[in-house]
């Protein structure tokens, strides 16, 4: 472990390498590509919510003028059902054609049915209005407790309901079952002083990044293919497509631009395999970006949640027992997240018995795709609000009540292993010792406390950094740059190499220029870039000792690094004056050639985050508006490479879980259809709607990582939606078990509780 | 459909170029012209990403029709910094960390000079309803508000 040591870059505030870029309006985003010759892409979109497509004629759409090439289910190959990791979800082949292109049924409104190409974008909407699809509507069911009843319209006539037992006979809606559980809960239950059991509702909420997913595909007359995509994973997306293509995946190669927001949403292909093969038939490149309606109506969201959580504790807080009932909507196709909910839902606590079972509904909605810790915060919150109310029923202060049942060093999680160093209980102690939690609150005002936890990943990664002539270097990552990482990537490179940040120049390579490296998610690219980083680093400075040692004539082992110098090792190896990185850079040619490091590894040792938020809401009695006064979060980084940046994960997730918790849902109406799909009626958090949003930085090294570090970008949405029920509840008297809690919502049970006092 | 011809100054320079009557400002600034700092998060005007000032005053270029122009001036993000130098706004963004994909970040800083050129010394509370039409997903805005705040007392002198 390095943490104790002094450092150079590591934990201080450099300006980011992309940051002209950003400001000037020269970094390019997913539209932002013009290329000679570029067709428009278009896609047409299912009406209906349920509906069999009998046939569709593309006749007159093809004769139009300027039309250059028309797509349909017709073609693209069907594919077996096998399942993939894409991001921290599965996805499975059969399910992808399909909702890229739909082949028996519309299974949602907005399906894509068709695509045009053409020479301008108003031919290429005046094609789709030409083509005729005959379709024959369906009932539909939007919502999962519905869509599990018997009758309800099935989605999918092949879909039998996988681990149960025993395996049913009939299709349903239902398409999995998983459980994960330790020790005996009824044991638990009938142990415990009190158990209180509650049932919460939440809705389907989009990532909602502010550019729409957008790419420019060309495909040459011999195959060879270039896609430039707003993505987190291009070699994912290359990976997609190879597939719905039935091409090599050597004959694609992905450029990833710069991506405006994903949060999870952008890990999956939409646009990218119906480019690719309009452009193969039309013989030009293809331009394709999402309206927001589309990115609403067709992409994303996460899932809602209908689940039921019981907790028991003994008088003096020891939780003996926790169940959890998790029904999550995976809108028109299975892989809802589920899975990860029913992992995390208990996971902050240390508990002997807990039981956690999921279930994995279709309905006809958009396929969900992930969304920051997806599956983490629905769980969750519906956990720590039924753990405040237990603080309060026991009279246990709420902060004290977790640390009685806090994970920490050693403790065996319900969904298996036995965490390493982990920041929980610090959290909870600098929250409750922050001034925050002491200020003195006013009439209609509460304030609440939650905290979450969400697993990290690594995976596979490759980096290089090349060793420039003048002694500057170049690195590069497969990992996309979704909110700063290219900053904290060459804090770590220059860190090894002893140099100035401003002399490690960082590059995201196209799928051809380095190796497979997995997707920017999971919190994954600041721990595992960073890893194969100071590997590549390490791999530069072992060579750059070699040379010097060849220049001296002495043995490699002989020559140590320090601070951007070779130097003799000791005084046994010889007196040389210490040679700068620059210096034996100059030299290469002479030494042996270029210098250049490299690292594919396969990360292991993520370690988890834990964080503890703290919130005051006022809640204003004639309207039902809840405003958020001061927010506080805390939160385990292992060791902070940049932290503004790691404040800024802060900041942007507890603001993305405060419109998760106060305004923003998915509305249907009885037809199917959503209502909501702009950002005027779905309403994400503006400036005015939030405070400064303050941090602390929890430090406890992850030992896995060579400078402590833990992923930290998911960690921060899931406390707020029970921050916020626990400081409404704290103002009010009044519980809500239904996210959102907006203003009609508030009012209403405002107004009940008014008139069930009279 | 014979398009329209449409003499303007964008950013200083006398500009001509041919738009289709419903082509919005945006669509000429991005599609004709590549000047594509300015970006289409929504075409309703709800976002913010493609503020742009039409005669000084603070637009959404995607409200905006491109036959509209004539006689017009237009300042997009292309013209914020003054050859090497950055405007004092450019400068704090990078400073504060108050970018994280960057997406907004040209429509944001767009609105946040109107609002310096009027009002030099902002409050919290102005730059926050100020920039209420300029939505980011990624930052909480708490940063960007900062940027603000220091970019204001900076270019007061204070």
């Amino acid at each position: 472990m390095a943490s104790d040591k002094e450092f150079k870059w590591i934990g201080t505030r450099p300006p980011r390498p992309d940051g002209v870029d950003k400001v000037t309006g020269r970094a390019k985003f997913g539209a932002d590509l013009y290329v000679p010759g570029m067709l428009i892409g278009k896609v047409l979109r299912s009406p209906h919510p349920h509906a069999v497509i009998k046939s569709i004629d593309t006749a007159k759409a093809e004769a139009l003028p300027g039309v250059k090439a028309v797509l349909t289910r017709a073609d693209f190959e069907d594919r077996e059902s096998e399942l993939v990791p894409a991001g921290e979800m599965m996805v499975n082949y059969r399910d992808i054609v399909r909702n890229v292109m739909a082949r028996e049924k519309a299974l949602y409104e907005g399906h894509a049915v068709a695509a045009v190409a053409a020479i301008s974008n108003a031919i290429a909407k005046k094609a789709l209005r030409l083509i005729e699809v005959d379709y024959e509507p369906l009932p539909h069911v939007i919502d999962a407790v519905a869509a599990m009843q018997p009758g309800a319209p099935i989605l999918h006539e092949d879909l039998i309901t996988d681990g149960v037992d025993p395996v049913p006979t009939e299709p349903s809606n239902v398409a999995k079952r998983v459980e994960f559980a330790l020790g005996d809960v009824e044991a638990g239950f009938a142990a415990a002083d009190v158990v209180i059991e509650r049932e919460f509702d939440t809705q389907p909420v989009h990532q909602a990044y502010i550019e729409p997913h957008a790419c420019v595909a060309s495909v040459a007359e011999d195959g060879q293919a270039e896609l430039w995509v707003t993505t987190q994973g291009h070699y994912v997306v290359r990976a997609h497509c190879a597939r719905l293509l039935g091409m090599d995946i050597s004959k694609i190669r992905v450029t990833a631009s710069e991506i405006g927001g994903g949060f999870g949403g952008k890990t999956v292909v939409y646009l990218e395999p119906v480019a690719l093969g309009l452009s193969r038939k039309a013989g030009r490149p293809v331009k394709m970006v999402m309206t927001r309606d589309e990115v609403f109506r067709a992409s994303g969201p996460t899932s809602g949640a209908h689940m039921k959580i019981k907790i028991g504790a003994t008088k003096d807080g020891k939780i003996t027992a926790g169940e959890a009932e998790l029904i999550y909507q995976a809108g028109a196709f299975p892989g809802s997240p589920v899975q990860p909910g029913a992992m995390c839902a208990f996971a902050p606590y240390d508990l002997e018995n807990v039981k956690a079972v999921g279930w994995d509904v279709v309905t006809n909605r958009s396929k969900v795709a992930a969304y920051r810790a997806p599956g983490a915060p629905i769980s969750e919150y519906a956990v720590e609000c039924v753990i405040d109310e237990l603080a309060k029923r026991l009279g246990i202060d709420p902060i004290d009540l977790r640390l009685t049942n806090a994970a920490k060093e050693g403790t065996r999680a319900a969904y298996g292993p036995k965490f390493g160093p982990i920041g929980l209980v610090e959290s909870l102690e600098q929250a409750k010792a922050h001034p925050h939690y002491q200020a003195a609150l006013g009439p209609n005002q509460g304030r609440g406390v939650a905290s979450g936890f969400w697993f990290n990943i690594g995976g596979e990664t490759c980096a290089s950094l090349i060793v420039n002539e003048d002694g500057t270097t170049v690195l590069t990552v497969g990992t996309p740059d979704i909110g700063g990482s290219r900053a904290s990537l060459c804090m770590m490179a220059a860190e090894e190499l002893g140099i100035d940040v401003d002399q490690v120049r960082p590059i995201i390579a196209d799928t051809a220029s380095l190796g497979y490296t997995f997707l920017t998610g999971g919190s994954r690219t600041t721990f595992s870039s960073g890893m194969a980083a100071i590997d590549a680093a390490r791999d530069v400075v072992q060579q750059l000792c070699e040379r010097a040692a060849k220049i001296w004539e002495i043995p490699a082992d002989a020559v140590e690094w320090e601070d951007g110098y070779a130097r003799p090792a000791g005084a046994n190896a010889g007196n040389f004056e210490p040679m700068s990185l620059a210096e034996i850079a100059a030299m290469a040619g002479k030494t042996g050639g270029p210098i250049v490091g490299h690292a594919q590894i396969n990360a292991q040792g993520a370690g988890p985050s834990f964080g503890t938020h703290l919130v005051d809401v006022e809640v204003d009695r004639e309207t039902g508006r809840v405003t958020v006064l001061r927010y506080t979060v805390l939160q385990d980084a292992g060791k902070a490479i940049h932290p503004s940046y790691v404040e800024g994960q802060f900041q942007g997730g507890a603001v993305q879980g405060i419109g998760w918790a106060l305004n923003e849902e998915y509305i249907y109406g009885a037809d199917g259809k959503l209502e909501n799909a702009g950002f005027l009626d779905y309403r994400i958090p503006v400036a005015s709607d939030v405070p400064m949003i303050d941090t602390v930085i929890v430090e406890v090294p992850n030992p896995r990582h060579p400078y402590g570090v833990r992923g930290i970008g998911e960690t921060p949405i899931i406390p707020p939606m029970a921050a916020i029920a626990n400081a409404i509840e704290n103002a009010l008297g009044i519980r809500f078990s239904e996210l959102p809690m907006s203003p009609p919502k508030v009012l209403k049970a405002i107004g009940e509780m008014a008139a069930a006092a009279e | 459909m014979a398009k329209n011809h449409v003499t303007t100054t964008i950013n200083g320079d006398a500009v001509e170029f041919l738009c289709e009557p419903e082509d919005t400002l945006l669509d000429v600034l991005r599609d004709e012209l590549h000047l594509t700092g300015s970006k289409e998060g929504c075409s309703s005007g709800d976002c913010g990403a493609c503020s742009v000032l039409l005669d000084g005053r603070l637009v959404c270029a995607c409200l905006v029709l491109g036959v509209e122009l004539t006689g017009h001036e237009v300042e997009t993000i292309e013209a914020m910094a003054h050859g090497e130098v950055l405007h004092p706004l450019q400068s704090k963004f990078i400073e504060h960390a108050a970018l994280q994909c960057g997406v907004c970040t040209p429509g944001i800083l767009v609105a946040a000079k109107a609002l310096l050129d009027k009002n030099p010394d902002p409050s919290e509370t102005e730059v926050r309803y100020w920039l209420a039409g300029n939505l980011c997903r990624c930052t909480g805005y708490d940063k960007i508000v900062r940027a603000v705040l220091d970019a204001a007392a900076d270019m007061r002198g204070s």
